[in-house]
Parts: structure tokens; C-alpha cells; sequence
């Protein structure tokens, strides 16, 4: 254990010494304060020093006029496609996360929060540097798989399926999908019928009743009534619970607030200030 | 790469390594990378309990596909019919093809139902990985899954074509012989060349954006290829005068190779010669190996668009 301890203080201490002009301020080795009373355990989480690099097609630029005669004039020339755009989405984050963490993420529209988290759940390659995790991080999003001409009850089972659950766990776990979504008799009809808040309570509901690892949930609380904002909170609360580690990117500070013992601020793809929440959110909110 | 932020950024990387590397530490806990290939049998395995996904998949995409239109899975039987009976207008009494073909009907049939299957699982194979970004940027799976469940949603539509094809067979005034015992044989070397051959497309669409312009030419050319509304030795050897390998060659093409055994089987009623059964066999087996293991072989990079 005290090989443990002396590791932890070093990877938190080398981290500052990052030569950069970015405010970062960690949080303490010891028991960590907050909401979410777990003591810092082994590190379930490593990301060293990720690059994401995304390819965007169909983003012509105005000088490039998108006719026949330009097209093959490029081939001529040799000239990559203008359509094709790269955008450097994450740009050498670093960090590691401890069991018992319950991350936010915090950062303007654009500043990578989504990519990061898709790179943690290894659902987006690295362009250089790597996620190490233990075991399989999971993102708390279904909408994907789901077709909307397809009824509720179709949708659920087939969202729970994509989830990688088995015929038995589905069985099993229908009824309270129904239940909490709180779509009553409409599960009987195509999703596209559904009212938006209702299309967001079961991809919610559905999206939430697997078991996690290592969970990130993105912008989940953001849809639905009060009532079920509310009841979407504690559900998440229960997940935290069981789960080793969260990641949590929302655009209400309160909820990260209330859930969260470290906060990490990114800004145009890179780690701006980590650490206790207070501090952090101080900062972001001022600056 | 040459935006400035990443040189800082990579001057950072650099500052930092004096201090132990955190793959180190990462690798002291026994934590593993988040993006990693699994080896190509533990793959197979993970891709295996993903069946029951691939299924719901496959039967959701099947009956989303009609919904909106009134006549709804009906058109599963509809278009394959007026496909055939406008080839069987082009191509059988107006240029002639008929003539010398025995029972044209059912010779049409079998071509058509037969080359649509693979035509359509090459062509939805290569949409499945670059159609799907979302749901690869958002799941965790096997992504073979994908290219399968295409595969297993056009066999889904095969199988309706195919009752019909042997109601149309009985119409004709064919009886049914022990021969038909082949069909489901002939249709499980088809689908693992189509699944192959699936996986195969939905890499090479993955990166390869122009590759769904260029399709319809490609199978179009493969259509004229496979004998679909001719017989390969009437046109190709006796009318054009061309030199029997073209002929032999043209045979030994999978999709001509699949359709011949089934004419075999309802028409002909013979066992096929070697040369039909082994090409199919062997384009079963080779697609299906290798296409497996071309596929997994880029599993960790297709979601990166």
C-alpha cells in the first residue's frame, strides 16, 4: 500500500510541472471531500496524451466551388479533397482518474467534451497517444441504435440488445424500462409519434438500465420535465453508486455540483484547470 | 497534422518526460487500452454474442424499411416480381433470349433472385460501416456486426423471394424432385460468400467515400457477367464466337456458380458438374475467411470517418 501512495503522489505531482501557462490545481491525495464521500483508489482511468483528430466531409469552403470542372482540375493537380476538413478535436490531454471518481467535465460548445469522452469509451481511435482503462467503459448513450418508425417496445428491446445484454437481462429489465419512462400504453406505437420529451425519457430510461464499469454520461439531464429530471438524477446517483468511475459532462453547473469530487475544464481541446470543483467552477464561471 | 496547437501541445508531452511515462503506470495496474483489437478468435467469440442484436437488427431495419408505405412488407414480394417481369419482357420476348432456354420463367427467375441477393448484400455491405458513424461513435461492439446483420437482413428478404420463386417453379409445370434437398445447401455456401464478400465492401466503403458512385456500375457489369436472362454457353461461345475460356470463365464467377446449381436443381434436375460445385464452395469458404479477416484486421480505426 505504501508503494500505492508513493505512486499517486507521483503522478499528481509531475503534472504541474507541465510547463504551460494553464492554472492546474489537483485534488488531494488523501480521502477526497465532496458529495460522493469514496476514497481515491487505484487508477481506473489513464489518458496519455491524446490527440483526436476527426475527418469532416462535405464542409466545402466558399473559394471552392463545388463543380465538375474544379473537382478534376484538383485530381490534375493533385490537390486533396477541399471537402475534407481536419479537425483537431482533442489536442494532448493527459490525466488519470481513480476509483471512486466522479469526474465532471466542463468547457464550452466545442471544446472536445463529447470526443474526449468518446475516446475514453474507446469508440474513437486516437490520432496519437492512448486511453488506458479497466475494463469497459461505457457511454450512456442508445439514441443511435434506435429506429424511429419502429414502436417503443421494438425500440427497447433492440436498444438493450445493442447494449450487449442477453434475452434474459432483456426480459427482465422491460417492464422497468416502461415504468420509468413513464410512456405508459404509447409503447405500443412508432417512436416518431412520440412528443420530444417523451422520445428523451425512453432513450434515457433505456440507455441507463445496463450496469457500468467505468460509465460517462453525456448531457443526459438536459431533456424531460422537472419530475423526470429529478427522478433521471437519482438514477444516475444510483449508477455512480455501483459504478467505479463517472464521467459527467453537463452544461448546468449545479448538477456537476452536487455529483461531482473533481472537475476538469477543457478549452479548445485541452485541460484548462483540474481539480476540486469549488475552485474549478469558480474559474470557469468567471472566465 | 500542422495546426500550431498540437506543437504545443506535443511540447508539453515532451516536458513531461523525465517523470515516469503514464503508460508505464498504466501498465503497472494492468489497465488496458481503451481502442485495442481483440485477437481474431476471442473476436469471432464477442461477435457471437452479439447474435441476438444482429438478428433484432437485421428484422428492424426489414420492417422499418416499409413502414411508411401503404402496401407495407407486401413490397418484399412486389419488387422482386416486377423486376422479373419486366426482364422477362426486355429480355425474353423482345430481344429473344427465350428462345432455346428451357422453361425461360423459372431461368429468369432463379438468375434474378439469386444475383439480387449477393448484388444487394455487396452494395449494403459497403454502406453499413460509413451509413452508421453514429452508432459506431456511440456503442461498443464487435463492428462486423453491422455488415452481418445487412447480410441477414437481404437473406430475410432471399427467403420470400424464394417462396415465391417455388410457387412460380410450380405454375411452370416443374415437379419437385429430391434435388430440391440442395436448395438450403446452395443457399448457405451463397450467404457465407455474401457475408464475405459484405465485409469485405464495408471496409472498403468505410474509407473509400467514392466507392458507393462506383457500385452500381460494378454489379451492373456482374449482372451481364453471371448469365442472369442468358445462357453463358448459347450467347457467349455459339452466337459471338467467342473462345470457350471466356465461357469458363464467365461460369466461374460466384454469382454465375450460385445460380447455375439452383437451374441445376429446378431445371436441369442434375447434380451440378464438378466445376459448378466446387467454385461455389470454394468462393464460400475463401470470402468468408478472408473477409473476416480483412475486416478485423482494421477493427480498431472504422468510426474515425
Amino acid at each position: 500500500m505504501a508503494d500505492l501512495t508513493e505512486e499517486l503522489a507521483k503522478v499528481k505531482g509531475e503534472e504541474p510541472a507541465v510547463p504551460s501557462k494553464d492554472v492546474r490545481v489537483h485534488p488531494d491525495p488523501e480521502p477526497a471531500k465532496g458529495p460522493l464521500d469514496v476514497p481515491t483508489g487505484t487508477p481506473t482511468v489513464i489518458v496519455d496524451d491524446l490527440h483526436i483528430v476527426y475527418r469532416v466531409y462535405g464542409a466545402a469552403s466558399e473559394s471552392e466551388k463545388g463543380n465538375a470542372v474544379n473537382a478534376f482540375m484538383r485530381i490534375v493537380k493533385r490537390q486533396g479533397r477541399p471537402q475534407m476538413k481536419e479537425v483537431h478535436a482533442v489536442k494532448g490531454v493527459s490525466f488519470v482518474a481513480y476509483h471512486g471518481d466522479a469526474i465532471g467535465v466542463v468547457g464550452r460548445n466545442g471544446s472536445g467534451k463529447s470526443t474526449l469522452l468518446r475516446a475514453i469509451a474507446g469508440l474513437l481511435p486516437p490520432h496519437s497517444g492512448a486511453v488506458y482503462t479497466d475494463g469497459q467503459p461505457s457511454l450512456l448513450g442508445v439514441n443511435a441504435a434506435l429506429m424511429r418508425e419502429l414502436t417503443g417496445e421494438r425500440n427497447i428491446i433492440l436498444g438493450c440488445y445493442a447494449m450487449g445484454m442477453t434475452p434474459a437481462e432483456v426480459r427482465e429489465k422491460y417492464q422497468e424500462i416502461v415504468d420509468f419512462s413513464g410512456i405508459d400504453e404509447f409503447v405500443q406505437l412508432p417512436m416518431s409519434t412520440y412528443s420530444s420529451g417523451m422520445g428523451a425519457r425512453l432513450r434515457f430510461a433505456i440507455s441507463s438500465a445496463k450496469t457500468h464499469d467505468v460509465l460517462l454520461i453525456d448531457e443526459a439531464l438536459a431533456t424531460g420535465d422537472r419530475e423526470f429530471r429529478k427522478k433521471s438524477e437519482q438514477r444516475i446517483r444510483q449508477i455512480r453508486e455501483s459504478a467505479g468511475t463517472v464521467f459527467l459532462v453537463a452544461h448546468d453547473l449545479r448538477v456537476i455540483q452536487q455529483t461531482c469530487n473533481r472537475v476538469i475544464w477543457l478549452h479548445k481541446g485541452k485541460i484548462k484547470m483540474d481539480g476540486d470543483p469549488k475552485e474549478v467552477l469558480a474559474a470557469y464561471t468567471k472566465g | 497534422m500542422s495546426q500550431p496547437e498540437s506543437a504545443v501541445a506535443d511540447a508539453q508531452a515532451g516536458g513531461r518526460s523525465g517523470q515516469e511515462p503514464l503508460a508505464k503506470l498504466a501498465e503497472r495496474y494492468g489497465l488496458r487500452r481503451a481502442i485495442a483489437r481483440p485477437r481474431f478468435l476471442v473476436y469471432v467469440r464477442q461477435l457471437a454474442e452479439r447474435r441476438h442484436f444482429i438478428l433484432t437488427y437485421a428484422t428492424s431495419r426489414n420492417v422499418s424499411k416499409y413502414s411508411s408505405s401503404a402496401l407495407g412488407q407486401l413490397w418484399q414480394v412486389l419488387t422482386p416480381l416486377l423486376n422479373a417481369a419486366i426482364y422477362y419482357v426486355m429480355f425474353g420476348i423482345v430481344l429473344g433470349g427465350r428462345d432455346g432456354v428451357e422453361n425461360y420463367p423459372a431461368f429468369l427467375l432463379i438468375g434474378i433472385f439469386v444475383f439480387t441477393y449477393t448484388q444487394r448484400s455487396v452494395t449494403a455491405g459497403a454502406k453499413s460501416i460509413s451509413g452508421n458513424l453514429s452508432l459506431i461513435r456511440a456503442l461498443h461492439f464487435p463492428r462486423a456486426a453491422l455488415p452481418l446483420a445487412y447480410t441477414i437482413q437481404e437473406l430475410q428478404q432471399l427467403a420470400i423471394s424464394m417462396g415465391v420463386l417455388v410457387l412460380i417453379v410450380f405454375i411452370t409445370a416443374e415437379v419437385p424432385t429430391w434435388y430440391w434437398l440442395m436448395i438450403p445447401v446452395v443457399l448457405i455456401l451463397q450467404t457465407m460468400f455474401n457475408v464475405g464478400a459484405g465485409l469485405v465492401m464495408a471496409r472498403l466503403g468505410s474509407s473509400m467515400r467514392d466507392l458507393n458512385q462506383l457500385l452500381p456500375f460494378i454489379t451492373r457489369t456482374w449482372l451481364y457477367a453471371s448469365g442472369v436472362f442468358f445462357s453463358i454457353q448459347d450467347k457467349v461461345v455459339e452466337t459471338a464466337d467467342l473462345p470457350q475460356w471466356v465461357a469458363t470463365a464467365m461460369y466461374l464467377n460466384p454469382a454465375a456458380s450460385y445460380i447455375e446449381w439452383m437451374r441445376d436443381i429446378f431445371i436441369y434436375k442434375h447434380t451440378p458438374p464438378p466445376m459448378v460445385w466446387m467454385a461455389c464452395v470454394f468462393w464460400a469458404v475463401f470470402a468468408l475467411c478472408f473477409g473476416f479477416w480483412y475486416f478485423w484486421r482494421a477493427e480498431e480505426r472504422y468510426g474515425r470517418g
